[in-house]
C-alpha cells in the first residue's frame, strides 16, 4: 500500500507540474487528466473506492471532456500561447511557498505522527452503506446539489445565449 | 512518514501549485485548469482525513466539492467561450478593461 501511494503521489505531483509549465492548453488538460487519474488511484488504496469511481466518472468523464471541446473550439494561434507567464511569476512564487507553510503547519498538526488508524477499507466506504446514509443523513446535501446543478446549468445557457 | 501524513503535504503541495498557476499564466484555460487542481487538492485531503479516521462527512463532502466543480465548469467554458468571442482573445493581459 505504501508502495502504491509514493508512486501514485509523486506521479500526481509531476502531472501537476506539468499543467502549469507547458505551453498548449491541450497538452495541459492532458496532464491535468493523468493526475485526475492518478488520484483515484490514490482514492483506491485508501480504500474509498466509491470516490476514486466518481472521480473517473465526473472529473475525467465529464469536466475534463468539456475543457477539451472548449480548447478544440478555440483558436490554437492565440498571443496567450506565445507568453507563458505573467509578470505577477514572483509573487505568485512567494504567495505558494507561503501557503505551503501555512497549511503544512495547519495539516501536519492536525495530522500527528503515530495513532494512525490501519489502512483498512471500512464498512461505511462501501457502495450501499454509503448511498443509505448519504440518502437520508445527508439528504439536505444532495438537494443542495440538485439546486445548484440546475442553477450552473440555466447560467450557463444564459451566459452564452447573451448577445455582443 | 507514514501515508497519511504524505498525502496531506501532496495535498497542501498540489493546492500551492494550483494557486501559483492561477496567479502566473496568463491563459485563461490553464488558469481554470489550475483551479482544478486546487479543487482536486481539498478533494484529496477530505478523503485523506476520512479514510485516516474512518468517518463518512469528508466523504459526503467530497460529492458536494465534485457537484460545484461540474457547476463551475460549466459557468467557466461559457463565459470562456462569451469573452474570446467579446475581446478575441484568451490572453488575461488583454483584460483591462475593468481597470480603473
Amino acid at each position: 500500500m505504501r508502495a502504491i501511494v509514493g508512486v501514485f503521489g509523486l506521479a500526481a505531483f509531476l502531472f501537476a507540474v506539468l499543467v502549469v509549465v507547458v505551453r498548449q492548453p491541450m497538452r495541459a488538460a492532458l496532464a491535468l487528466i493523468a493526475h485526475m487519474i492518478c488520484l483515484a488511484a490514490l482514492f483506491a488504496a485508501l480504500g474509498v473506492h466509491i470516490v476514486a469511481l466518481f472521480q473517473v466518472l465526473i472529473y475525467v468523464g465529464a469536466v475534463m471532456v468539456l475543457m477539451i471541446y472548449t480548447i478544440m473550439l478555440l483558436d490554437d494561434h492565440d498571443t496567450a500561447y506565445e507568453h507563458l507567464f505573467s509578470r505577477w511569476s514572483l509573487p505568485g512564487l512567494v504567495g505558494a511557498a507561503v501557503v505551503v507553510a501555512a497549511l503544512g503547519g495547519l495539516f501536519m498538526a492536525a495530522a500527528p505522527a503515530g495513532a494512525v488508524a490501519p489502512a483498512t477499507v471500512s464498512a461505511h466506504f462501501g457502495f450501499f452503506d454509503f448511498s443509505l446514509e448519504f440518502m437520508t443523513r445527508y439528504w439536505f446535501h444532495f438537494e443542495l446539489a440538485t439546486v445548484l446543478l440546475t442553477i450552473g446549468a440555466i447560467a450557463a445557457w444564459s451566459i452564452m445565449s447573451q448577445r455582443r | 512518514m507514514d501515508e497519511y501524513r504524505f498525502l496531506i503535504a501532496l495535498a497542501t503541495a498540489l493546492f500551492a501549485l494550483g494557486l501559483l498557476g492561477v496567479v502566473i499564466r496568463r491563459n485563461l484555460l490553464v488558469v481554470v485548469m489550475c483551479v482544478e487542481l486546487m479543487l482536486n487538492a481539498v478533494v484529496l485531503a477530505f478523503v485523506t482525513f476520512a479514510a485516516r479516521s474512518q468517518t463518512i462527512p469528508g466523504v459526503a463532502m467530497t460529492f458536494i466539492i465534485y457537484i460545484a466543480a461540474a457547476c463551475e465548469i460549466a459557468v467557466a467554458m461559457a463565459i470562456v467561450v462569451a469573452l474570446v468571442k467579446r475581446r478575441g482573445s484568451l490572453d488575461l493581459a488583454h483584460g483591462d478593461e475593468l481597470r480603473g
